[in-house]
């Protein structure tokens, strides 16, 4: 809590201030947020400094600003502007706290003018490209389902490459990422993004290029749009991904190449499985593949009780046939026999000896033979 | 080069064993297989399962800087990401 300010004159109670504090405090306050941001306007006395610096005030009609634009800046953008020269700059508001002087302190400087030649070096582009039919969805390919080496074609200290490896170590470890580096904005990124791309083709059992790059300015997707670019990433020997805007920027090389993720995480995501799902599926076909041979076995052996049901039929049918045969042979058997013969009031004379005596000369007087008759023997003697 | 993670020490892709297997599973499905065929498919498919499974199992990420020299040779050395 503060005490309330005396304003007649300062007392021991009054917190006084310095000016260093008073400035430095202003400074935090102004750049506490670290806000960016694009301003529009016209420069004027640009001095550019040997240690490379430029300093030049931004106007408008109605105010100005002055702006300070160091060294790593200005050496992507070219020569210094003329007087009156409308330009967007990138910049964040600062304090110079020397002078307790507001500042811009830019990082990007585009000249208005050059907005309109690059959006129309776009349109010449890409209507190039689409007429070598570059963007042709036919001659789009399918990514591997299961890539082991995946080429990585980014900045070598960006994020994108912190990016991939983080997802892809989640979902397929078992791969291997091939990072070449090359710069992906300002100057030679094109050259290097070119050589990089054609260094995929010289690598062995590739699965699939990513070519990757963070978000940012619109400024800085220029290599993805040049047609050096896009031609090199349509001529890589394997499917390829381009991830290098992010949800809003579309590049060039987004429409060549085979997939377009919004980031490179999304690339990631699209190039590699999750190893949950195929383990899944690999369950999956464990237990089919179980089910399979047991429904083999059980065809198998149902055929095998159809078998034996046919055979004990066929044996049963022939039985039956031999049974009936028999019980004709008998019937037959009984029609010739002698005592059906003796049924019919016929009987059979034998001798004592058991010789059948069949003529009259057999029976002599007083002989003595027995009589065989339909139920039994009679004892007899010839008169 | 150095041998690839999923692709395994000798073995035919990943991909390759995923599909084989599901010729197999459909084969052993269909009902014109007789019995000693679907017992070597049977055993095929587990080998082809467990080895599946391995490569699934196995495999630690690589993260690997490709370096062109200045003869034109490829040189790989890996990287901490």
């Amino acid at each position: 809590m503060t005490l309330p300010l005396s304003l007649g004159s300062p007392t021991a109670t009054d917190q006084v201030w310095s000016v260093s504090q008073l400035s430095a405090s202003v400074k935090r306050l102004i750049e506490k947020h670290g806000i960016q941001l694009w301003v529009r306007g016209e420069v004027v006395q640009c001095k550019a400094y040997s240690s490379g610096h430029w300093y030049f005030t931004l106007r408008d009609a109605g105010s100005q600003v002055r702006c300070c634009m160091f060294r790593t800046n200005t050496m992507r953008a070219g020569k210094p502007p003329a007087d009156g020269t409308e330009v967007y700059v990138l910049g964040k508001p600062a304090l110079y706290e020397e002078k307790s002087e507001f500042q811009l302190v830019v990082s990007r400087m585009l000249p208005t003018s050059a907005l309109g030649r690059q959006q129309q070096e776009l349109e010449r582009v890409r209507a190039l490209l689409h007429q070598d039919g570059l963007f042709d969805p036919t001659r789009k390919r399918t990514l591997p389902a299961y890539p082991s080496l995946i080429a990585l074609v980014t900045s070598r200290d960006g994020a994108a490459v912190h990016d991939i490896v983080t997802v892809t170590r989640k979902r397929w470890p078992g791969v291997r990422l091939l990072v070449l580096g090359a710069r992906v904005q300002g100057e030679g990124a094109v050259e290097e993004l070119v050589r990089a791309l054609r260094l995929v083709n010289r690598l062995r059992r590739v699965d699939l290029c990513i070519l990757g790059r963070g978000g940012g300015a619109r400024e800085d997707l220029a290599a993805f749009n040049t047609e050096a670019v896009c031609r090199a990433l349509a001529d890589v020997r394997v499917p390829t991904v381009s991830a290098v805007g992010h949800e809003v920027d579309i590049s060039l090389t987004d429409l060549v190449a085979d997939v377009r993720a919004a980031t490179p995480s999304a690339a990631a995501e699209l190039a590699v499985p999750d190893r949950r799902d195929v383990l899944r599926l690999v369950d999956d076909l464990s237990g089919r593949l179980a089910a399979g041979l047991t429904a083999r076995t059980r065809l198998a052996s149902a055929r095998l009780a159809r078998t034996a049901d046919r055979l004990q039929a066929a044996v049963q049918v022939s039985l039956q046939r031999r049974r009936n045969q028999a019980d004709r042979l008998a019937v037959q058997l009984d029609a010739l026999s002698p005592l059906r013969v003796l049924g019919r009031g016929y009987a059979v004379a034998r001798g004592l000896d058991g010789q059948v005596l069949k003529q009259k000369a057999d029976f002599v007087t007083d002989l003595p033979f027995q009589l065989r008759v339909a139920d039994g023997e009679v004892r007899a003697r010839v008169e | 080069m150095a041998k690839a993670g999923n692709g395994g020490p000798a073995g035919a892709p990943l991909a390759d064993e995923l599909a084989r297997l599901e010729e197999i599973v459909r084969r052993l499905e269909a009902d014109d297989v007789d019995l000693d065929a679907a017992l070597t498919l049977f055993e095929e498919g587990v080998a082809r399962l467990r080895s599946a499974r391995e490569r699934l199992a196995a495999a630690e990420l690589k993260v690997q800087a490709v370096l062109e020299e200045a003869g034109g040779d490829i040189r790989l050395t890996d990287m901490d990401e």
